[in-house]
């Protein structure tokens, strides 16, 4: 059961920094940003290509994760604001594309990282006095680290105007501020962070697949609109805190389900489906909160 | 100060064409009051979106001072041309505290990874709501979200102006409001233009207002400005006269009666 929680903490925190991405997507730019599902593999693809065929060190390979990821999102941000495509159609086309690319990167549809140093495996050697939590302090300090870079950028000038963006475009125009710029910028650093969280799942996982990413743009939904709902707060720091909290909560459902599922006839394949259905009830939830008030108001 | 030459803007849904600026020309010195009135459909709205940028003309050019701002952007444009719109939400950013509106707006153009509102801010942009008299001073750290429509109006104003634009553009921006919100924005920006001596189009459906304010008024029908007085003649001008106006164009529709009774 132990061994269990920590393995929920762990990999809730290492999809926590993707359902970062998707927080900076979704909720601050209202941007629904489907390319996630293929930079998430992207990241995971090059990680695991620099790990296993050319030796780079297994931290640099989460920032070079970071920048392919920040590309491809960059793509996307253009295929909607230069050639007025929408954005879901923007998002899924990168995805597709994406994953002929991932394919390529990668030579075939998985990678093992079998007998190789990842961060992973460096910290549990050098961090053995903790013993089984040594993964789950690194992977903490992580998430933790990028959830306050990703505070503190947007509270400099650039994310005031990425914020205000997604509030108001009108507003923003008229405060002299490019809105293509902006969108770009903030699906690129987005999907920047979703590669990041896929070269690090990779790692610790000690495999990278062509199907990993496969409904990634649904929990890290699921994470953002769990904390959202656990912590609500205008303030950005408690924001993504949120994020980090709803993916853990996420994880532990999984893990929880997974293991104890049986019981109600739940199998390992529904996960998606049932993942979604909650999605779908939290998304719809507000609207029909308030059709339900408008029609006690109207009687 | 500014000036449009043959403007005019087409356009096409499908396969209709709405014309709705017909070659205009119009010429504002600097520091003028222009209040422009017209029935839904003049092109009022078209014209303040054409001079802001947001809709690019189908010719004509326009000019600011002595640059041909034609294909400029309209972000670009923001820094000498401020804005402020109808619908309260539109003007701030609603997830965001007060001070952070206002430290996004104390900036046009360029933003950099500089904290966007450092504390030594802080005592400037309470200054600066100070002016405002309506106590907002206090509520540096209240997200916009929280304020009334009146409020946020009057936060708009104050973005709008705090970067000195040379430019004001009011498209009917107390139309949202009560009448006496709607007095309180009236009093302000025309307190804020007097300070500043900006140049200032507002567009109005209040012909008492348009009389009242500013020292130019522009009727507009069609896409075409059909009647501009100034000075002298505007001041003696009534609602009367100009609800005459509009029916010698055969143009008195629901609307224009109902105010003129109102």
């Amino acid at each position: 059961m132990e061994t269990l929680l920590i393995h929920a903490l762990e990999q809730g925190l290492a999809y926590g920094i993707a359902a970062l991405g998707i927080f900076l997507t979704y909720r601050i730019l209202d941007f629904p940003d489907l390319t996630v599902d293929g930079s998430f593999v992207t990241g995971a693809a090059i990680a695991s290509l620099l790990l296993s065929r050319y030796g780079f060190d297994p931290f640099s390979v989460l920032v070079i994760a970071f920048v392919a990821g920040a590309a491809a999102g960059t793509v996307t941000g253009l295929l909607h604001t230069k050639m007025k495509i929408t954005r879901l159609l923007s998002g899924v086309l990168m995805m597709i594309m994406l994953y002929s690319i991932n394919l390529r990167i990668m030579g075939r549809p998985n990678l093992s990282l079998l007998r190789i140093d990842t961060v992973t495996r460096l910290v549990d050697a050098a961090w053995s006095g903790l013993g089984p939590v040594a993964i789950l302090v690194f992977i903490t300090i992580l998430a933790m680290g990028v959830k306050f870079a990703l505070d503190l950028f947007l509270r400099t000038e650039l994310g005031f105007a990425l914020r205000a963006t997604g509030d108001s475009e009108t507003m923003i125009i008229a405060q002299g501020v490019n809105t293509n710029t902006m969108k770009v910028l903030g699906v690129a650093v987005a999907n920047g962070l979703v590669a990041l969280s896929g070269a690090l799942v990779a790692q610790y996982n000690g495999f990278a697949d062509v199907g990993m990413g496969t409904g990634t743009i649904v929990t890290g939904l699921a994470a953002v609109i769990i904390g959202g709902t656990l912590i609500r707060s205008s303030r950005i720091g408690w924001m993504t805190a949120g994020v980090l909290v709803g993916s853990v909560i996420y994880r532990l459902a999984v893990v929880l389900a997974l293991r104890y599922g049986y019981v109600i006839g739940f199998q390992a394949s529904d996960m998606k489906l049932v993942t979604s259905l909650l999605v779908i009830l939290a998304l719809v939830a507000p609207t029909l909160r308030e059709r339900r008030q408008r029609k006690v108001r109207a009687c | 100060m500014l000036s449009l030459r043959g403007v005019s803007k087409v356009f096409q849904i499908g396969a209709d064409r709405k014309v709705a600026i017909r070659q205009i020309d119009l010429d504002l010195r600097s520091g003028e009051f222009l209040t422009i009135i017209g029935s839904n459909g003049a092109g009022k709205s078209t014209l303040l979106n054409l001079i802001a940028g947001t809709v690019p003309p189908t010719t004509g050019t326009i000019r600011l001072a002595d640059m041909d701002i034609t294909g400029v952007p309209p972000h670009i444009r923001a820094r000498r041309i401020g804005r402020i719109v109808q619908d309260p939400l539109a003007g701030t950013a609603p997830s965001m505290t007060v001070a952070e509106n206002l430290a996004l707006a104390s900036k046009r153009g360029r933003r950099t990874l500089r904290l966007g509102l450092p504390s030594r801010m802080h005592r400037r942009i309470r200054a600066q709501l100070e002016v405002l008299n309506i106590g907002m001073e206090d509520r540096l750290d209240c997200s916009v979200s929280t304020l009334s429509g009146g409020e946020r109006q009057a936060l708009t104003i104050l973005m709008a102006t705090l970067a000195q634009p040379e430019i004001l553009l009011l498209d009917e921006h107390t139309a949202a409001l009560d009448p006496s919100n709607a007095a309180m924005i009236v009093r302000m920006t025309c307190a804020f233009v007097e300070r500043l001596g900006l140049t200032t189009l507002m567009v109005t459906h209040n012909m008492e207002q348009a009389i009242e304010l500013g020292d130019r008024l522009v009727m507009m029908h069609k896409g075409e400005i059909i009647h501009d007085i100034a000075g002298e003649a505007k001041a003696t001008t009534s609602v009367g006269e100009l609800v005459d106006m509009f029916s010698r164009h055969h143009i008195v529709d629901d609307e224009l009666l109902l105010e003129r009774v109102c």
